[in-house]
């Protein structure tokens, strides 16, 4: 199924899980609400028609700093405006990040029968992010779970085993949050005794 | 073979016992990177095993917001650090999936050589590490020595042999050189030769084959459930290949097979390992032979010759009419990277690619170019969007997801690794198994620690 067909064949199925939906470079995206997650991922896997056997990454994005790069528009030093260079322009903009969360978890997922990848979005907010596991469907979450609890502090209710795994357990705050200082330390030395 | 054992019964012998808590530490010989594996033995054999990883984590996500589209480069070389050059394609090429532009032909045509030269110096670096692991240190040696062959092209290509840094958004570095095909063929020839030996050294070796015959057995829907893609699938049996199934760049004009075993045990993954060696070989091959033609800088046809370092003079003092037409005879680190070899290996997009320095220095629209591309507050800016795009790296698919917000860098990047999910059936792998087993499963594991931690 090409992107459009699978976006409406997840949409007629679940018509009031599904907030929008869009396929950016070909890439079919569809954002759930987090309480039907496991449906809709049970679906994928479990309906012919879809058959998403693999679970090939599970990820979160932290909106909150979103756009506000920018370009600067002139030299601090000298006040010297320049124009910056241009975005690239795009015939089928991208939607945009979701009105309100701050994290969403993004899910890709591959069929090996159909051959066709979807991603799921689900929109998170800022205190206390949590979204139910997708543990007992695919057992390769577990690590992928542990992964963003590490990194972003979004819990996974139901989980077997969550702890962090990429960093120490002593390590304090979760590093791929936007507010989190690429520079700050947190140096592990030694034994406490 | 199948090996029973008889644990004396407990009660029966009125004793008392314990499971022994074997930790194959961090530091370990046999342990590829660094990773720990906590092990609950009765006896020989490992109840439980719980895999701790994070040891060499350097947070290449969070450093890849802070720079811009082409600094991540340099990090996407450390991540498969056996297979540098698919990183950098797999990276690039996501990059111009969210841009929207395409490279030319012969572009795609050498970063495929190069994906696949590096491919073939993974797994010989993997099957020789497994070898030597189970004993077989000349076989080691052999392919270390192969190894070096294919690393010497690739210096040849991209100036280094580990950390390349070769592609760019937009294309690569720079053109193959003069001659490449002939030595690629003698460096083949001798890998060919290597793989022969290593093959008759191994696979009727009784040792050789008892230790990997039957042991970490994985079935295919176990391993699909666990997002295990790659060599490690396909020995269990379900052909997954992301350049047959999702064919990027040329991979759907090039006839070459893909190696399926039967088992999923440790035997099939080496079987599929040495396979895939030969069919990258016949990839390069076919590819080098249906490779677009590329201009030839010292072709007289394409402009006069000036060394770099007289053209620079000449364009400071603004003599430019003396080089109208002129393409610079740099040194070996910046060959193929002028103006007379650019149509071929990087795409005209002015927003995106780095004029070659000829024009940079010879006229204005040059070094406009030059200037909004490298100076603070310019750069490549992608519009606002994520793509996800995956390519096959050597121990499976290897995944860039990206967000942008327009901004000079990207607002996220995501690297899917393939040994990550393959690790994390580790522990189901070896639970059953004795230790001497962990030695060869978790030698096909091919786990690299950069890739795994990023």
């Amino acid at each position: 199924m090409n992107a459009a067909e699978l976006i409406a064949a997840v949409t007629e199925r679940f018509p009031k899980a599904v907030s929008s939906s869009h396929a950016y470079r070909d890439d079919a995206t569809v954002t759930v609400s987090p309480e039907s997650l496991v449906e809709v991922a049970r679906t994928l896997k479990e309906d012919a028609e879809l058959s998403m056997d693999f679970l090939m990454d599970l990820t979160a994005v932290d909106y909150s700093t979103f756009g506000d790069k920018g370009s600067p528009a002139f030299f601090a030093s000298s006040g010297v405006s320049v124009r910056p260079t241009n975005l690239i322009p795009d015939e089928d903009p991208w939607p945009g990040p979701p009105e309100s969360g701050r994290y969403a978890l993004v899910c890709h997922f591959y069929s090996s029968t159909h051959k066709h990848r979807l991603r799921l979005h689900v929109s998170l907010d800022e205190d206390e992010p949590e979204v139910d596991t997708l543990c007992e469907l695919w057992p390769g979450a577990n690590w992928l779970e542990r992964e963003v609890w590490d990194m972003f502090g979004i819990r996974f209710k139901g989980h077997p085993d969550l702890k962090r795994i990429l960093m120490y357990e002593e390590f304090e705050g979760y590093p791929l949050r936007k507010d989190y200082q690429v520079n700050k330390r947190q140096p592990l030395i030694g034994p406490v005794n | 073979m199948t090996i029973t054992t008889t644990t004396p019964d407990p009660q029966a012998a009125d004793l008392s016992t314990r499971d022994m808590l074997l930790n194959i530490g961090p530091a370990h010989p046999a342990m590829h990177g660094i990773v720990r594996i906590i092990t609950k033995l009765e006896g020989e054999q490992i109840e439980e095993a719980e895999v701790e990883i994070g040891y060499l984590h350097r947070g290449f996500e969070k450093m890849s917001e802070q720079v811009d589209y082409n600094g991540v480069i340099p990090y996407t070389d450390r991540l498969n650090y056996v297979s540098p050059l698919i990183n950098n394609m797999g990276y690039c090429m996501a990059v111009e999936k969210l841009i929207g532009i395409e490279v030319p032909e012969r572009c795609h045509y050498v970063r495929v050589i190069v994906s696949e030269v590096s491919r073939i110096s993974d797994h010989l670096t993997c099957v020789g590490a497994t070898a030597m692991e189970l004993g077989a240190f000349t076989v080691f040696l052999y392919m270390i020595k192969a190894r070096e062959y294919l690393w010497e092209l690739v210096e040849e290509v991209t100036g280094a042999r580990l950390t390349v840094s070769y592609c760019r958004v937009g294309g690569v570095k720079g053109d193959l050189p003069e001659g490449f095909d002939v030595r690629c063929a003698e460096a083949f020839k001798e890998t060919r030769r290597v793989i022969a030996e290593s093959e008759g050294m191994l696979l009727r070796n009784r040792i050789f084959t008892d230790r990997m015959e039957g042991t970490g057995i994985i079935s295919a829907a176990d391993a699909i459930s666990y997002g295990i893609t790659g060599p490690f699938l396909r020995a269990t049996g379900a052909e997954f290949d992301v350049r047959k199934d999702c064919p990027y760049a040329i991979y759907d004009r090039i006839d070459f097979d893909v190696p399926v075993g039967t088992t999923g045990d440790n035997m099939d993954r080496f079987l599929v390992r040495m396979e895939e060696m030969e069919q990258s070989m016949r990839i390069v091959e076919t590819a080098l032979r249906d490779i677009p033609p590329g201009p030839v800088m010292s072709d007289p046809g394409t402009g006069r010759p000036i060394p770099a370092a007289e053209m620079v003079d000449l364009a400071k003092m603004g003599q430019i009419a003396k080089l109208i037409g002129g393409c610079a005879v740099a040194g070996p680190t910046l060959e193929g990277s002028g103006r007379a070899h650019r149509p071929g290996v990087a795409t005209d997009e002015k927003r995106v690619f780095l004029p070659p320095k000829e024009d940079a220095y010879g006229n204005i629209e040059g070094l406009m170019q030059q200037f909004k591309l490298v100076m603070f507050g310019h750069g490549v800016r992608a519009p606002e969007g994520e793509v996800y795009f995956p390519v096959e790296g050597a121990n499976g698919e290897l995944g860039f997801y990206i967000v942008s917000d327009g901004a000079p860098g990207a607002y996220r990047v995501r690297v899917r690794p393939p040994c990550f999910a393959i690790m994390s059936a580790l522990s189901k792998l070896l639970t059953g198994e004795m230790i001497a087993d962990i030695v060869p499963t978790f030698g096909s594991v091919n786990m690299i620690g950069g890739e795994l931690d990023r």
